[in-house]
């Protein structure tokens, strides 16, 4: 084996997966850029947008090898209607996303004052972290087991499905449901 | 149900690992809201903040798994001679050097159909192109130093290394995606 036989072979299989990946991040982009409005009505939101995305894809792209792991054991049955311990992993996935959003919140809404910069009150951040958190969360559990559960049932191995799946969703909804979650909570609390 | 399964025991094994990492990337969304204004005032660097950080991101992950997994079978040695290891890591840098100039021009051409890019498409490119190079360096550091480190801690690779550097590498990309613009733009 040499070192070009290893570089291209390496670089042939990693760029099916980066390009499409970057390709919802494109879109994901047109989003962030579109949300000019909400970014300026709620200061410090930005400081949480790297947090909430990369939260989105721990936590669903685990939930995913989760599933996928379990199924390839035959210890959850492969149904879209889900058995106790598919819920139970969605119901821990979701909270898990919602406490570690909303602790995020707390620290963009303590260190942005101390770094003097602008920042919205804890109560809006909270509802937006809480919010988007939610909305995102059950878009992308269902994503995830209907990936996992629609593979395995046609004999595409899940584990090569799930993760590329959740980068790419991760992102997109992620910032669907940030700019959602941003109008729902300006129009309540605004 | 095994306690594997229960809802509290999921919480209790994955929240701490989160709320590290969290922590992290806030320091990158600091660095991100350091440069808002430039960022709201040209849209299409606003469109490259989430490509930029996912394909850092992913762009180390993949070095780091293809590492972890060389380590587990024993072919890796952890020397510049070593072919797995310097051919990961070219390949590394191959894909940043095809897959971030093209996610400029596709920036660009994002915001002009949906509106004024306010930059014109070599500036964009530039920005992209750069970052790319820079980031498919430090992908190539971190996940190799970050490999090396749980290899000596007698950590299994597989669990550490590809959550700890898809995160240092999403943040080292806004922090680069920043420099690069300030030299750039």
């Amino acid at each position: 084996m040499t070192i070009r036989s290893v570089a291209s072979e390496g670089f042939r299989r990693a760029l099916p997966a980066v390009g499409v990946s970057a390709l919802g991040g494109l879109v994901a982009g047109s989003v962030l850029a579109g949300m000019e409005a909400e970014l300026t009505a709620v200061p410090g939101l930005l400081a949480l947008v790297p947090a909430f995305l990369a939260i989105r894809g721990s936590v669903y792209g685990s939930l995913g090898s989760r599933l996928s792991t379990a199924v390839h054991q035959g210890l959850v049955d492969p149904t879209l209607a889900g058995d106790r311990r598919v819920r139970a992993a969605v119901v821990a996935a979701l909270l898990v996303g919602v406490t570690a959003s909303l602790f995020a919140a707390v620290v963009a809404a303590v260190v942005l004052p101390a770094l003097g910069r602008p920042v919205a009150p804890l109560p809006v951040l909270l509802a937006v972290a809480a919010c988007s958190a939610l909305l995102a969360g059950v878009v992308l559990a269902t994503t995830v087991v209907a990936v996992v559960v629609l593979g395995f049932r046609r004999g595409v191995d899940p584990d090569n499905l799930v993760g590329p799946a959740v980068t790419t969703a991760g992102d997109l909804f992620g910032l669907v449901a940030l700019l959602v979650a941003v109008r729902l909570v300006l129009a309540v609390l605004g | 149900m095994t306690a594997e399964w229960r809802v509290r025991g999921i919480l209790r094994r994955t929240l701490p690992v989160l709320v590290a990492l969290t922590t992290l990337e806030l320091v990158g969304g600091l660095a991100l809201d350091g440069f808002e204004a430039t960022l709201l005032r040209y849209p299409t660097l606003l469109v490259l903040v989430p490509v930029t950080i996912g394909t850092a991101g992913n762009l180390g992950s993949v070095l780091a798994a293809r590492l972890s997994t060389a380590f587990h079978l024993g072919t890796l040695r952890f020397a510049p001679t070593d072919e797995r290891l310097v051919g990961n890591a070219l390949a590394v840098l191959g894909l940043s050097v095809t897959v971030f100039p093209a996610v400029g021009v596709g920036g660009w051409l994002v915001t002009t159909l949906t509106g004024d890019p306010r930059l014109p498409v070599g500036t964009v490119v530039a920005v992209a192109a750069t970052s790319g190079v820079v980031l498919g360096g430090v992908a190539i550091v971190v996940a190799s130093v970050t490999t090396y480190v749980a290899y000596r801690a007698g950590l299994n690779p597989d669990e550490y290394v590809v959550p700890v550097v898809t995160n240092v590498c999403d943040v080292l990309g806004v922090v680069v995606l920043f420099a690069v613009v300030r030299v750039v733009v």
